[in-house]
């Protein structure tokens, strides 16, 4: 049962989100809906033992991708679905630990932290752009 | 076509993409807008050049360019769907360049469906949520909920007064980092790590960083230079925030 909780509590936090960030009225649920995806594909990744890095990559890939078919279905910006369900996936406790440790003086320990809180957030945003660049090819593959 | 007229659809693409970029948009976004809303009133040849700090717009050759100055920027993903929609409108000539323009104003004057209560509170259960999220003690929900309002509640203010959005997110994480000690002490929370990490989840720059990759990809440079600094920045507002409040 412990992956329902996860899947609800995705979508009220989704939810929270979104409201700080002024998401539209009727979209709200589907902006969840896209939280929950992100966030349960990154669980169940690391659930399986997947490292942190690919299972931040495919979740955000997964946001990407749901993000653009809601916003063809609706005919809404797809960022208005997409960016409030990456928060979710930020490595806010790494860059927590990062921080304590240069407040502790231990500067290569909060080095390993943010390195890795970098690498995190840079597949966050890789997963993104890929999700962007193989939604453009399969458009343009269905063109021609 | 009467010098009025023209002035209008000017104002009007203008501030289409003026809203886009205060309401965080991308920054093709914008110029994609404005350069369609252009072309569906017959201007093909119109150019833009949108930095997240001012728009620079011009319908063709022989006009005089236009200068929209941007002061503050937010995400209001509510305004970038009703401008997307009535860019579309106006691009399908649904509906007259003074129709789009009214709207435009409509848009630029209206406040979000919640107000800054139920910001706060919805605010305060998601990060409630964060703490099971991130395999923390379900003891800590309250905690971190009351500490992630408070926190969003006091950068919401501060922004209101000041306009310095940095302090106001330096002086909610330093609240934030002081609560979660606090319900530590008191013994009403377990781990100051988690209650601080969930509660300043609403503060983070995901988006801003996003788009700033986003606009870097789509070889708008500068734009996603400047928003990557303005990210980075609050970054470590939140990160210095916490140090104080970890030192104190």
């Amino acid at each position: 049962m412990e992956w329902l909780l996860q899947a609800v509590c995705s979508f009220i936090a989704t939810l929270g989100i979104a409201a700080t960030f002024g998401g539209p009225r009727r979209s709200l649920v589907h902006i969840g809906l896209v939280g929950v995806a992100g966030w349960m594909t990154y669980y169940l990744l690391t659930l399986a033992e997947v490292d942190a890095v690919p299972a931040s990559f495919a979740g955000a890939f997964a946001i990407a991708i749901l993000a653009h078919g809601l916003a063809r279905w609706y005919k809404q910006p797809s960022t208005v679905f997409s960016v409030a369900g990456i928060i979710p996936l930020v490595p806010g406790g790494l860059a927590y630990e990062a921080m304590r440790a240069i407040v502790l003086n231990d500067y290569l320990e909060s080095l390993q932290y943010a390195a890795r809180a970098g690498i995190l957030a840079g597949a966050i945003v890789m997963g993104l752009v890929f999700a962007e660049m193989f939604i453009q090819l399969a458009a343009r593959s269905r063109l021609s | 076509m009467s010098q009025h007229l023209r002035q209008l659809e000017v104002e009007c693409f203008v501030l289409a993409g003026k809203l886009l970029v205060q309401s965080g948009a991308e920054t093709y976004r914008a110029e994609d807008t404005m350069l369609r809303m252009a072309a569906s009133q017959g201007y093909t040849e119109a150019e833009s050049f949108v930095t997240p700090t001012g728009i620079l717009f011009s319908i063709g050759h022989g006009y005089p360019p236009k200068i929209a100055q941007i002061k503050n920027r937010s995400i209001q993903l509510d305004k970038i769907s009703r401008i997307n929609e009535v860019s579309r409108k106006l691009s399908s000539q649904q509906i007259t360049v003074e129709e789009a323009y009214a709207a435009l104003k409509e848009i630029e004057q209206s406040r979000y469906f919640l107000n800054l209560f139920w910001q706060i509170v919805l605010s305060a259960l998601g990060c409630g949520a964060f703490v099971v999220l991130f395999q923390g003690s379900y003891l800590d929900i309250p905690s971190a909920a009351a500490a992630g309002g408070l926190g969003y509640a006091i950068m919401a203010l501060i922004t209101r007064k000041t306009k310095v959005r940095f302090f106001a997110e330096f002086a909610a994480s330093v609240v934030i980092g002081l609560a979660a000690d606090l319900a530590v002490n008191s013994g009403v929370g377990l781990e100051a790590n988690k209650i601080i990490i969930s509660a300043v989840m609403p503060l983070v720059p995901g988006v801003a960083i996003a788009n700033a990759v986003r606009d870097l990809m789509a070889g708008h440079l500068v734009s996603g230079l400047s928003k990557g600094a303005e990210a980075c920045l609050t970054a470590l507002a939140i990160g210095s925030g916490i140090a104080v409040s970890l030192i104190v």
